[in-house]
């Protein structure tokens, strides 16, 4: 027995396999994990789980009579080290323990890795990485030692780490080096509200300030070195700067990677035959009207659900291209963030507030076609500007202006741009 | 074991046995009942676990969040009296509950 053998048992390889069987794919499907644990949801980690609003047990993509009942082979704690793959898609995986695994193809869903930041002091005991359960449960199991935080990223993680450390009652440091939160993500007017919010319930917030060292207390994390000297103190340091795509197993197979393995509309890799999905995976911008041959690598729940669909469509011999819009959120204590689109490109932009209720919505627009929107505790301006894009419809910007309009009565038709011929 | 018995747009019915204290949504994802997308996991951010709830269960239950209510504007299938988000219905010992799912959710 071969078949399918997908590489990674997080969001994109589970969505992978299931896809299939709901598909009505009856080949075989290994799913191999390279965690301990059952297949579970990692978004929780930093907030709902962290803050132990939720059980680990609720974190679960499936139970385990699933995964016999539906016929996937699930292998947890086995980290493929080396791949022999032929010309035509099929080969052997090896893991760490010798164990192998023959595949008539294979689909890589491995996923990303934490950037390690270099200097000195990260090597110490409670200096730590949130990507996975493991880290999750150390950054529990510690929390009951800790007073003094510093979280050095303003990014999702880091801020959601952030809230969740100041909701449980820790005074929480958060160390940014640029000049705004979340700036890769996010417009100024999304940044500066959420500064405000987190400032306010008390996070210490530095912004423009970049770390020199990390300072031992006994044989233990004590501090954090900033550029000017000053220390702040630490009983715990969590380190958000970003992730790293895990291209190592494919570049050993010779599949062409640049920031991510390289795949098409179909999440096909370029030996035309092995998969790549989620945030592991390079593919083309498939947002409509994004310039030719830009390429995107996203790190989303919806993008590894989106990705594992084709792929599984791809698997079944029907050729269904990437289509979705890309959409994100983040729950950050009080905040709830909600991004629909891509901003990027965009020439103009348009805030509705409703300052009373903690609401603002940022639309991004490149003339008059709205390309994203980033909303806080505004479900509803999330939903439209999502639905919108999906349809291809217009949402005017002169006519979104208005905050007390809601942005679902005066979506409409989009105009047919000059000079497209029909 | 509270029994629930989800029904898809063409009519075929499902009884699954919940845990009390798992939601709707959970219950049927992880025994892979289709019909639920549920992408964020129950956090209320993506309107992907619409049902209908029959109207016998519906006066039993909770009533909606204002973030849920907000949210529901936003489901694939518009939303009608008995609409909720699967995610926030959470399942008690001795009550069994019957819902309908959209026939998209997406």
């Amino acid at each position: 027995m071969s078949g399918l053998l997908v590489v990674g048992s997080s969001q994109a390889g589970v969505s992978l396999a299931t896809s299939l069987r709901a598909l009505g794919h009856e080949g075989p499907i290994t799913l191999l994990g390279d965690e301990r644990h059952r297949p579970y949801q990692r978004p929780a980690l930093s907030k709902e789980w962290l803050q132990g609003t939720v059980t680990s047990e609720s974190l679960l993509f499936r139970s385990d009579s699933y995964w016999p009942e539906h016929g996937i082979d699930l292998v947890k704690g086995e980290r493929v080290i080396r791949v022999d793959k032929a010309d035509d898609g099929s080969g052997v995986a090896h893991s760490m323990s010798g164990a192998q695994f023959a595949f008539d193809r294979l689909a890589l869903a491995v996923g990303a890795r934490p950037r390690r930041l270099v200097m000195e002091g990260t090597d110490l005991p409670g200096v730590l990485y949130l990507r996975n359960a493991d880290d999750a449960l150390e950054l529990k199991a510690r929390l009951p030692d800790v007073r003094d935080v510093v979280v050095i990223g303003g990014g999702f993680i880091g801020i959601e780490a952030a809230a969740s450390l100041t909701t449980l009652g820790r005074s929480v440091t958060l160390v940014e080096a640029a000049p705004r939160l979340v700036a890769r993500a996010v417009g100024e007017q999304t940044s500066a509200h959420l500064l405000e919010h987190h400032r306010s319930t008390g996070i210490e917030v530095l912004l423009g300030t970049s770390v020199r060292r990390i300072t031992a207390r006994s044989d233990h994390v004590g501090g954090v070195e900033l550029a000017d000297g000053r220390v702040l103190p630490a009983d715990l340091v969590l380190v958000g700067v970003g992730v790293v795509p895990n291209t190592g197993l494919a570049e050993s197979i010779g599949l062409n990677c640049a920031d991510g393995v390289l795949v098409d509309e179909t999440a096909v890799a370029s030996d035309g035959h092995t998969m790549a999905i989620g945030d592991c995976a390079n593919q083309p911008n498939p947002m409509p009207g994004a310039p030719p041959g830009d390429r995107v690598r996203f790190e989303s729940v919806n993008n590894a659900i989106e990705q594992a669909k084709v792929a599984a469509y791809a698997i079944t011999g029907r050729r269904e291209e990437y289509a979705g819009i890309p959409w994100f959120w983040s729950n950050q204590g009080a905040v709830k963030l909600q991004i629909a689109g891509l901003s990027t490109g965009h020439d103009r932009t348009l805030v509705r507030r409703d300052a009373g209720k903690g609401k603002q919505s940022v639309l991004y627009y490149r003339g008059e076609r709205l390309l994203a929107a980033d909303c806080i505790n505004s479900p509803l301006d999330f939903l439209a500007v999502k639905a919108a894009l999906s349809k291809g419809l217009a949402i005017p910007f002169v006519a979104a202006a208005d905050p007390a309009v809601q942005l679902k009565a005066v979506t409409q038709p989009a105009p047919v741009p000059v000079g497209t011929a029909r | 074991m509270p029994t629930i018995t989800y029904t898809d747009a063409d009519g075929q019915t499902r009884d699954v046995q919940a845990t009390p204290g798992d939601s709707v949504m959970e219950t049927a994802v992880r025994n892979g009942v289709p019909g639920i997308v549920a992408e964020c996991g129950g956090s209320l951010s993506c309107a992907t676990c619409h049902v209908f709830v029959d109207e016998e269960d519906l006066a039993t239950l909770p009533p909606v969040s204002d973030m849920e209510d907000e949210m529901l504007y936003g489901t694939a299938v518009d939303r009608e009296d008995t609409s909720r988000l699967s995610c926030q219905i959470r399942v008690v010992d001795g009550q069994d509950l019957h819902v309908t799912t959209p026939a998209t959710q997406v």
